[in-house]
């Protein structure tokens, strides 16, 4: 390929290839190669995701009222968030409607996902492509402490408490032994904020280790622990009972306040610590504007958090569903998962084989056979690869298009989506974000931007479970305890073959798993998950998807460190086990590998 | 400077007195006489923190989440004070070649002193590239980092049994770590994932101690996996009693009656869900109104439906059939469980105590 064209974007792979593999701060296994040009600027990039695991096909045959626990596994730190969708598709393939109350735990607990999921990314997996924590030693903890308090209310903020922290760390660092620290790009030109800001941002990164382990009670108090929790075809496992003999073996009014005191104490951290960060540190990295890739062009989000239960119509999603293509932000389209037009995946330059791999397949339809075989480029052999080729098959990721676009989906596609839609929920914070830093709508559109939603997102969805503890009390209160319809809960009760479609809104973006049942067992089982879209290879007609796009005309400070490189593909929060499980249907042998 | 684990010990409040008497307790408790207590206060006193490794093979991460719940130890003071995580994928600062170098720099450093922490497995079909790191298959690098290290921690129950991905057909051959890497202590924390608090306490007892856990046959640590959920179950006197939830939502579920004919896998699955529980003790499975799962147990995912009754399964076999469990049918499985215990004495007494690893002094 050398040099082309692809949606708007000029590829060209023949300067410096530099390779970074493991990517880490991530879930799961990626690689990612990109070409330098002399300027130190990327021109190429190459994204890879390097595990595969084969769910799909050990689905086949089994329970479909079992799937959730399998689906649940893609993923244990969006873990819950395939539970619900497997539960979802299996009781729209049998028509199967669920509780209020059933609804609305299920809002709270995929909620309390959101929230947890985006505050350990940003502090744990993001935080150190921004915070330099060797500088934090230099920080005056007085300034510290006068930063902190001109930035929120936060009690924890004073110069003697950011004093000890300094100590420790100090001792830490001292020690030699500096444990995930050790070899950080520390130091680097790319670390923009001061000694201060960086030593508020490492303390608060010990705050959030301690306090996220408190937001996923949640989980533990209806699913029985985290991470995952356990989910029920039906409605939900936990059964309520407010006012009768045995109430303490269920959820009673002492477990509802246990969940009500977390809400409330995650909502002071993610406005008081997560929010008054992720302004702050922006601010000092406003002229950083890289990243946009394709999210000024295709964005794509299915919606979710129903607020009736059993209505998945766009107009009772509290999260928004729509595609827009072409970057025009006048026209949100229409999405339909059942369309065999719209979702497709392709496989040419994916590690699996179809007849035509001109075509895409819907999910309902799709085949997975694999096919590891590299391009002639290859540098390495086999098992000890130097440099992937491009031009070949290079990731374990399939490549999904919605009617032929490559999309971008995820939090920042969800908020440009209610933005664009005119939703206050979501126009406003963004207005204000924006108007806080200076910065035109235009600056979304970026590395940034997808971080800023999500740590909004997070805000959202803390307020959010809130909504949804009052509505399901408000329904006990009116005297509905029910939690599950056991109707259909009898295989003998369903139908010969049927199929469905479930989706939410994972933490990362728009998550679908397409079921076919017949006689009573899985028959076919498809997920196509937030960060195949994202993270997805070139397509046959050679377009990128978004991991690729965003890289692309970034300047690097130091050729060997990855630092900018990290900074934008952590932005999206891969999750490689979750986009790489794929397999075929027939689950065939292995194919045998082939170097051409 | 270096900080030791005595300086851990005394930053966190314990006093030199304290500190003694703990050392004195270890000799003791290890056989080595009173006269020993110097020599191991002498080597906690200037012993660097433990390097640990954290490899990831095929896996969901479910187990580093687990592991980052932990309230007692909290993990930041685990990470930042008892151990060195010089490596773990998920968390580290480096990426790339300057991730890769640590692994190097560790095997040299701490030759046979470092703990080789391994989360998920790797697949071995297709020679290993269903799961490639540095351009590699994982398996290479699960086989060079265990080369040089002390023991291997197998969390959870990818790389304890296979878990999720092996479950049948096993499509890409994922296989636990015990059976690439033979020839090293291995002990296994089983579960989808284990609890936090079970996952931190064997790392502090084996920096404590200096030894591994008592282990079962199956190379459990027998302090967390030597009894069944059922075993010490809240619920189990309603099983006794012979009072069982029915169907989803019934007035047997609302009342926290036992959910044995729910599917419950709490008679057959070693764990330490109904004593530890989860999340700092909130809740757990059948607290919350679901059955165990079994998620500890080899091969679980392959043992029948997770609503089908364990008399269904071989493992549990004395009941004819589920409709005779209640009150009557409690005896019957009393007698079960005593054989069952007989069994697990016979293989106590066949076990040998816990491997010992001693750490050289630097």
């Amino acid at each position: 390929m050398g040099v082309y064209e692809t949606q708007g974007f000029k590829l060209d792979n023949t300067g410096k290839r530099v390779v970074v593999d493991p990517v880490t701060r991530i879930e799961g296994h990626m690689r990612v190669e990109v070409n330098l040009d002399s300027n130190n600027v990327i021109r190429n990039a190459v994204s890879t995701g390097t595990m595969w695991r084969g769910l799909e096909v050990i689905l086949k045959g089994r329970d479909p009222r079992d799937a959730w626990a399998f689906t649940e596994r893609i993923c244990g730190v969006c873990t819950g968030t395939h539970a619900l969708t497997s539960c979802r598709a299996v009781e729209d393939a049998l028509g199967i409607d669920i509780p209020e109350n059933a609804n609305s735990i299920r809002n709270m607990m995929q909620l309390c996902l959101q929230v947890h999921d985006h505050l350990v990314h940003f502090y744990h997996l993001h935080a150190l492509d921004w915070v330099d924590v060797i500088s934090a030693l230099k920080a005056d903890p007085k300034a510290t402490s006068e930063l902190a308090q001109s930035i929120s209310n936060w009690p924890l903020s004073s110069p003697g408490y950011f004093r000890d922290i300094q100590n420790r760390l100090k001792k830490f660092v001292d020690s030699g032994q500096l444990g995930p620290f050790m070899n950080g790009y520390w130091g680097s030109p790319a670390y923009k904020l001061p000694p201060e800001a960086n030593l508020m941002a490492v303390t608060h990164y010990l705050e959030a280790l301690d306090f996220q382990k408190e937001i996923v009670k949640v989980h533990t108090i209806f699913g029985g622990k985290n991470p995952h929790p356990n989910w029920l075809v039906g409605g939900m496992p936990c059964a309520i009972n407010i006012h009768g003999t045995g109430a303490v073996g269920a959820i009673n009014m002492e477990r509802l306040n246990l969940v009500k005191s977390i809400i409330e104490r995650t909502i002071e951290f993610v406005d008081q610590v997560y929010i008054p960060d992720l302004v702050a540190i922006a601010g000092f990295y406003k002229d950083w504007t890289y990243g946009g890739g394709i999210s000024s062009l295709s964005l794509l989000s299915y919606g979710d958090i129903p607020d009736r239960a059993n209505d998945y119509s766009a107009s009772n999603l509290l999260l928004p569903r729509g595609a827009i293509i072409n970057g025009d932000l006048s026209k949100i389209h229409e999405v339909d998962l059942r369309d065999p037009e719209e979702i497709q995946e392709f496989v040419s330059h994916s590690w699996y084989k179809y007849a035509d791999e001109t075509r895409g397949l819907h999910p309902w339809d799709g085949v997975t056979e694999p096919n590891f075989e590299l391009g002639k480029n290859t540098k390495g052999t086999k098992t000890n690869i130097q440099s992937l080729d491009e031009e070949g098959k290079y990731s374990w990721i399939k490549s999904p298009r919605w009617k032929g676009h490559a999309m971008e989906v995820g939090p920042l596609a969800r908020y440009v989506i209610g933005y664009v839609q005119g939703n206050p929920e979501f126009k406003e914070p963004v207005d204000k974000l924006l108007t806080d830093l200076g910065l035109p709508l235009q600056a979304i559109f970026s590395t940034l931007g997808r971080t800023a939603a999500r740590g909004l997102e997070a805000s959202w969805a803390a307020h959010k479970m809130n909504y949804f503890f009052d509505k399901m009390m408000a329904n006990i209160k009116a005297g509905d305890e029910s939690t599950a319809n056991i109707d259909k809960w009898e295989p003998s009760t369903w139908p010969k073959e049927v199929k469905g479609v479930g989706f939410t809104e994972a933490p990362r973006g728009a998550l679908g798993h397409w079921i076919k049942i017949k006689d009573g067992k899985i028959d076919n089982y498809q997920a196509v998950v937030p960060t195949t879209w994202n993270g997805s290879p070139r397509d046959h007609k050679g377009q990128i998807g978004a991991f690729e796009a965003s890289l692309l005309n970034t300047p690097v400070a130091k050729a060997d460190e990855p630092l900018e490189i990290l900074r934008t593909l952590h932005s999206f929060d891969p999750c490689l086990a979750c986009s790489t499980h794929v397999m075929s249907p027939d689950g065939q042998e292995m194919a045998t590998v082939k170097v051409r | 400077m270096t900080e030791t684990f005595y300086d851990v010990l005394r930053r966190q409040g314990i006093t030199r007195r304290s500190f003694l008497k703990f050392c004195s307790l270890t000799a003791t408790s290890l056989g080595l006489g009173s006269a020993a207590a110097p020599q191991i206060a002498h080597a906690l006193e200037t012993k660097p923190r433990t390097p640990v490794l954290w490899l990831h093979g095929l896996e969901c991460t479910c187990c580093s989440e687990s592991f980052i719940r932990s309230a007692h130890p909290l993990t930041k003071d685990v990470v930042l004070s008892m151990l060195s995580l010089d490596y773990d994928d998920t968390l580290m600062a480096a990426a790339g070649h300057q991730a890769e170098a640590i692994l190097d720099e560790i095997r040299t450093k701490y030759k046979g002193n470092y703990i080789l922490a391994v989360e998920g497995n790797p697949p071995l079909n297709e020679d290993g590239m269903f799961c490639l790191q540095g351009g590699r298959p994982f398996v290479e690098k699960l086989r060079e980092t265990a080369a040089d290290c002390k023991a291997i921690i197998s969390w959870g129950s990818c790389a304890s049994w296979g878990c999720v991905q092996a479950a049948k057909p096993n499509p890409t051959r994922a296989t636990p770590v015990h059976k690439v890497i033979t020839d090293k202590p291995i002990i296994k924390v089983p579960g989808c994932p284990p609890i936090a608090e079970v996952m931190t306490a064997v790392v502090t007892y084996m920096l404590t101690f200096e030894r591994l856990p008592e282990l079962d046959r199956m190379g459990r640590p027998k302090m967390f996996y030597g009894q069944r959920i059922h075993d010490k179950c809240y619920r189990r006197p309603h099983f006794d009693a012979g009072q069982f939830a029915e169907a989803w939502d019934d007035e047997g579920s609302r009342k926290g009656y036992c959910l044995y004919k729910m599917g419950c896998k709490g008679p057959t699955t070693y764990n330490a869900c109904s004593t530890v529980r989860w999340n700092g003790g909130v809740s757990f499975p059948i607290q919350s109104g679901h059955g165990c799962i079994g998620c500890s147990e080899d091969g679980f995912w392959d043992k029948g439906g997770f609503y089908d009754r364990v008399t269904d399964i071989k493992q549990f076999g004395i009941e004819s059939n589920a409709d005779k469990v209640g009150g009557t049918a409690a005896a019957v499985v009393g007698a079960g469980v005593a054989a069952h215990a007989a069994v697990t004495a016979l293989a106590r007494a066949r076990n040998k105590t816990g491997i010992e690893v001693k750490q050289e002094e630097h």
